[in-house]
């Protein structure tokens, strides 16, 4: 299988990519990993005319601490998250999530900001940064801005970007010291997008949880918070009683489509069951 | 679509050709520098015959474009063998474990194992079988090739290779 014909360019500032993209218009595609586009292309699924590759932007690269901030660069490799000692410290349900994103080549080539701006409602990430109440910087010709992972997904593969914008790196909070953490992903073999998943992060005082957020991944149109699940825990030992009103709580919003992973309810019921599943692992993390 | 003149360095050499912007790498690989030696299999990204080495990083060479490998170094199944013509620890280990029954896979297989091993020079059985996860055999059951992985990270680490008990 062959993609379409196209030109390829490689720019080497981020002023220069959005430039292109802005002046080339809806038929150029910013080129990333290429792990999503470039099968969408063979199958002539995607047909752009042009290719705005990412790859020579050096400013896109890297992961670094600011403050009580991780910011991680959009062309950052799974592959690069997980071998950053950084991430290892103060996220590691990052490497716990991308360790679960398909396999290990794709992992070298595949991005952090890729995996976050294409909106495909099956990618891990994005729910793991609503979970982490991160945000994103959105590059265009006149300007920057920062928009909340929560406010950036509006359908399947709709995002907030706006057309000739680029999404440049991720602010990350760092979590609490002691938090704890899990990313439970159902998935049908090694290297699928899931049928269900789930983020927690939450810290525990007193044996009772003080603070949590879940995030739900391909349950959905979009990556959810599910807010409502995590007011249910807060105060509780994560009992058994607790466990099931979450994971009820959590079931309510999704709308997973019915697919070869399965019809919607048992993606619910799955769903409701990472949940829970999370809960536990993370209550177990926390100190 | 006008070509590009593309160098990059392959086993070693500098080689060069033109190649559309479309043109995916393995086709620039095999068709091109006529070394046919890197698999094409499902063409979707799944299979992993087509994996090659690019600066220090295993990729499927089906999944990116010619273009983009513009001045890399490339190691294809082809660079394998050690500088003598012998068989290196890992083409051994597939022969004499029996890692291969129809050998489709086994380029893909060796070139991903080849990083793995760079990486992590003494894996555990469940590090190789997650290192191998985008590789897929089907013929062998996996079995024999994570011995022969074992069997040549045994050679390279100088420690004599034990087979499990079954």
């Amino acid at each position: 299988m062959i993609p379409g014909p196209f030109s390829y360019h490689r720019p080497a500032t981020v002023a220069d990519a959005v430039k292109l993209l802005s002046n080339l218009g809806d038929e150029a595609r910013p080129l990333a990993g290429g792990h999503s586009l470039v099968p969408m292309m063979k199958l002539r699924l995607a047909t752009p005319e042009h290719l705005v590759d990412l790859h020579g932007i050096a400013g896109l690269k890297g992961i670094r601490r600011d403050g009580n901030t991780i910011v991680i660069g959009a062309m950052a490799t799974q592959h690069e998250l997980l071998a950053s000692d950084e991430i290892g410290r103060s996220l590691p349900i990052l490497d716990e999530t991308a360790l679960l994103i398909a396999d290990p080549q794709v992992r070298y080539r595949g991005t952090i900001g890729g995996n976050l701006a294409n909106g495909d409602p099956g990618n891990d990430m994005p729910a793991l940064m609503m979970t982490l109440g991160a945000s994103y910087r959105l590059e265009g010709t006149s300007g920057a801005r920062e928009v909340a992972a929560s406010e950036f997904y509006q359908g399947a593969y709709f995002t907030a970007l706006e057309p000739g914008e680029l999404l440049t790196s991720v602010a990350i909070p760092v979590p609490a010291a002691g938090h704890g953490y899990a990313y439970e992903k159902l998935k049908r073999k090694v290297g699928d997008y899931a049928t269900a998943a789930a983020a927690v992060v939450l810290t525990m005082a007193g044996g009772k949880v003080a603070t949590c957020k879940i995030g739900l991944t391909n349950l959905s149109e979009t990556p959810l918070l599910a807010e409502d699940a995590a007011k249910a825990v807060i105060g509780t030992s994560l009992d058994p009683a607790t466990l099931k009103k979450a994971a009820a709580a959590a079931e309510a919003i999704m709308s997973p489509a019915a697919d070869a992973r399965g019809p919607v309810e048992y993606r619910k019921h799955v769903g409701g069951i990472m949940v829970m599943r999370a809960l536990q692992r993370a209550a177990g993390r926390a100190s | 679509m006008a070509k590009t003149h593309i160098t990059m360095k392959v086993n070693g050499a500098e080689v060069e050709g033109l190649a559309e912007p479309r043109t995916l790498l393995v086709h620039f690989i095999r068709e091109n520098l006529q070394m046919t030696g890197t698999h094409i299999g499902c063409e979707t990204t799944h299979c992993g015959a087509c994996t090659v080495d690019i600066d220090g990083m295993s990729v499927k060479s089906c999944t990116m474009f010619a273009v983009q490998a513009q001045g890399s170094d490339i190691t294809t199944i082809e660079g394998m063998a050690n500088a003598d013509g012998s068989l290196s620890a890992l083409q051994e280990g597939f022969r004499m474990m029996h890692g291969l029954q129809c050998g489709f896979c086994t380029p893909g297989m060796i070139m991903r194992a080849h990083r793995l091993l760079k990486e992590n020079p003494s894996p555990t059985e469940t590090e190789i079988r997650m290192g191998i996860s985008g590789n897929i055999c089907r013929c062998t059951g996996y079995q024999n090739i994570v011995k022969a992985i074992q069997y040549a990270a045994a050679k390279i680490n100088g420690v004599e290779f034990r087979e499990a008990a079954e």
